[in-house]
């Protein structure tokens, strides 16, 4: 049994869920592996699939959760020097998609200075953005999917989309053909293959054989006829492909893990800048959006308070990514945020919640005594706030307050779903480039530390020097 | 009783109900000025509820209360706006003291003649100098209430109480937690607050204490 593995969410033709039987999946992805299996059994192996996160897909073969990976898995210099690659079996353009308003005047990269191009993150398509921002000046922005580029892009949050010719056009057949055009002349060309562990080069080769196989055979070609992705390129490329003494190769050279480590520093800071501006401005809105809650449950008149319980409970009880959406791409036809002040406010308004139930909390901690002792001396339930309440309650919750906003520095790498990079995401691209989560990962915690530990002292060090004296 | 002068309090037939339970059935008391009245009773008798009725923190069902010209009557307490005039009248020392936690024993007597009376700071703070010494807690001035024993946040809450110089002091259980010289001591200091004209209803269940008032009226 070859066990392979794909990204089920990537969709058709690649790999989808069989609308008749969604236990199954189906694709030319699919039949392929199906063929391979075949090739590498005489006939009598099968194929098992196993679902995996698109950007995962080398990680998971590397840890041996299954022994090829394919899925749209595009050959680069990166994956061939972490990973044992097969041959390239389909060759694919990086097409641009524009505003049909815009076709007459953008033809390709150079005419989108200043302008935003989304793509799917850790592909081909992001590389090419990442150097056309230094070579042309426009604005790269990566997604975690290949629907909502397309989306954003209709509804004018995008510029252009740079990604795959098979994404754009079934994405233009998903918009009955309407919304935005595909540009004829290609960025950039590219291929697909299979990746295996880089311990399994020997299974790789037979892999290889099985691919020459069917090329020659003529399967290869059948499949993709079927899955309407056949093209001339398809015959060149094999016709390459089989005249190639060896196996082709996208090498490049590779640089030291030091190396790569200190070139990915300037990004990893940049992203860091941008995980603490997103979670300082959420908290900032959070505190005052909870006080104002917190405030209208205990002081409002009875349809107020039914009102903030209402709010404070839809909040606490559905997920913050299903609220990073609503507010992103649920409320686009009311209002187009930008990514990064919908991920402020969603953040912000879900942290409300929590924070006005901590105020609360807080405010009734006072001893009643306290509050009637402020009444007989004459004050308005204003100035008792003000006076003697609130200060107090401000003590009581700067713990739990110093806890949230750890919390919401880590809850922040969410709002890479709508788009913005922050810290993780930017740790997965260089995780995904470099074929390992290890140094990443370290160096991404260390970061998180740095920012998060002198909180945690600064709010310790506020709270003894308010208990004593 | 009152010695022909005007009453200062007068309460007329209060009753208090909590959950259908009358806690006060028809209370009767006046107060002169000048007078030291305690309030003498078991536990749960309503003698707090009687006080916290007088500094309107708690509605009554029947009855009248009437402080210095002010009259409170049944049904919900007034809002603070409405209550300014018995604010000015009456002081609170209240059973444990409630102090401000988070100031120190010389803000705590400051706040109300800073934020309620208009005074300066250094006019507040030279008052509060004046009261804290006069009871014995000069020292004191710059603790926080956590530090202080409870005799001194009782002294303290007593010079907050008395800042703004109210007519009428009301005191709930002020022995409960001193020592026997503690009690003689604070018995004199009530006095001389006394005979400067101020009068004092005091709920005790302390009767050596008691016996130091003018007068005493026992609930039952």
């Amino acid at each position: 049994m070859l066990v392979w593995g794909g990204d089920a969410e990537g969709g058709a033709p690649f790999v989808e869920a069989d609308p008749a039987n969604p236990a199954r999946v189906r694709g030319f992805d699919v039949e392929v592996a199906e063929r391979i299996a075949r090739g590498l059994g005489g006939g009598t192996m099968g194929a098992r699939f196993v679902q995996v996160q698109w950007s995962n897909i080398d990680q998971s073969v590397e840890r041996g959760d299954f022994a090829l990976g394919l899925s749209g898995v595009e050959d680069t210099p990166a994956r061939r020097a972490q990973h044992a690659v097969t041959i390239p079996y389909f060759e694919f353009r990086e097409v641009l998609a524009v505003r049909p308003e815009d076709a007459s005047r953008i033809h390709g990269l150079a005419d989108l200075r200043g302008r935003r191009v989304a793509t799917l993150g850790s592909t081909i398509a992001y590389d090419l953005l990442l150097a056309a921002r230094d070579s042309t000046g426009i604005i790269p922005i990566s997604y975690d999917d290949d629907v909502h580029p397309y989306a954003d892009l209709v509804h004018g949050r995008m510029d252009a989309v740079l990604l795959d010719h098979i994404i754009a056009q079934r994405a233009l057949r998903r918009r009955g053909g309407t919304g935005f055009i595909i540009l004829p002349q290609p960025v950039a060309i590219g291929h697909y293959v299979g990746v295996l562990a880089r311990a399994d080069s020997a299974l790789r080769d037979s892999v290889d054989a099985v691919l020459r196989e069917a090329m020659r055979d003529g399967t290869l070609e059948q499949i993709f006829r079927r899955w309407n992705v056949w093209d001339d390129s398809q015959g060149v490329l094999f016709d390459r492909v089989l005249r190639a003494k060896t196996p082709l190769t996208a090498g490049a050279a590779r640089t030291t893990g030091l190396g790569q480590a200190i070139a990915y520093l300037p990004s990893l800071a940049r992203a860091a800048v941008v995980t603490l501006l997103v979670s300082v401005l959420s908290m900032a809105l959070a505190v005052i959006v909870g006080l104002a809650l917190a405030s209208g449950r205990l002081y409002g008149p009875v349809w107020l308070r039914m009102l903030t319980t209402v709010y404070i409970e839809i909040i606490r009880g559905t997920p913050l990514l299903l609220q990073l959406f609503v507010i992103y791409y649920g409320l686009v036809g009311v209002v187009r945020l930008p990514a990064f002040l919908a991920a402020v406010l969603a953040l912000g308004l879900n942290y409300a919640a929590y924070e006005a139930e901590i105020y609360r909390g807080a405010l009734e901690a006072v001893p009643r005594g306290q509050l009637e002792a402020g009444r007989t001396l004459g004050f308005s339930e204003m100035q008792i706030l003000r006076l003697v309440r609130g200060p107090q309650a401000l003590r009581y919750a700067l713990a739990p307050m110093t806890n949230d906003f750890v919390a919401l520095l880590k809850d922040s790498a969410l709002v890479s779903v709508i788009t913005v990079v922050e810290l993780t995401k930017e740790t997965a691209i260089y995780a995904t480039n470099v074929g390992s989560w290890l140094v990443p990962g370290v160096l991404c915690a260390a970061v998180y530390l740095a920012m998060s530990l002198p909180l945690a002292r600064l709010a310790r060090r506020l709270e003894r020097r308010w208990r004593v004296a | 009783m009152t010695g022909g002068r005007r009453a200062l309090l007068a309460i007329d037939r209060l009753r208090v109900r909590y959950d259908s339970r009358d806690v006060l059935q028809a209370l009767t008391l006046e107060v002169a000025r000048g007078e030291i009245v305690a309030l003498m009773g078991p536990s749960g008798v309503g003698k707090t509820t009687a006080l916290r009725a007088v500094a309107a923190l708690q509605p009554f069902d029947a009855g009248a209360i009437i402080v210095d010209g002010f009259a409170l009557g049944p049904g919900p307490v007034p809002p603070e706006s409405r209550l300014v005039p018995l604010r000015r009248r009456v002081g609170f020392v209240f059973q444990g003291h409630a102090l401000f936690e988070h100031l120190t024993a010389r803000d705590n007597v400051t706040l109300a003649l800073r934020h309620v009376m208009g005074k300066t700071r250094a006019e507040s703070d030279a008052i509060a100098t004046t009261l804290l010494a006069s009871l014995d807690v000069g020292a004191r001035a710059g603790a926080k209430p956590s530090q202080l024993s409870g005799g001194e946040a009782q002294r303290v809450a007593i010079a907050r109480a008395l800042a703004p110089d109210p007519a009428l002091l009301l005191m709930d259980e002020p022995t409960a937690a001193l020592d026997p010289a503690r009690r003689t001591a604070l018995a004199a200091t009530l006095r001389r607050l006394c005979d400067q004209g101020r009068s004092l209803l005091v709920a005790t269940h302390d009767a050596e204490f008691a016996a130091q008032a003018d007068r005493v009226v026992t609930l039952a």
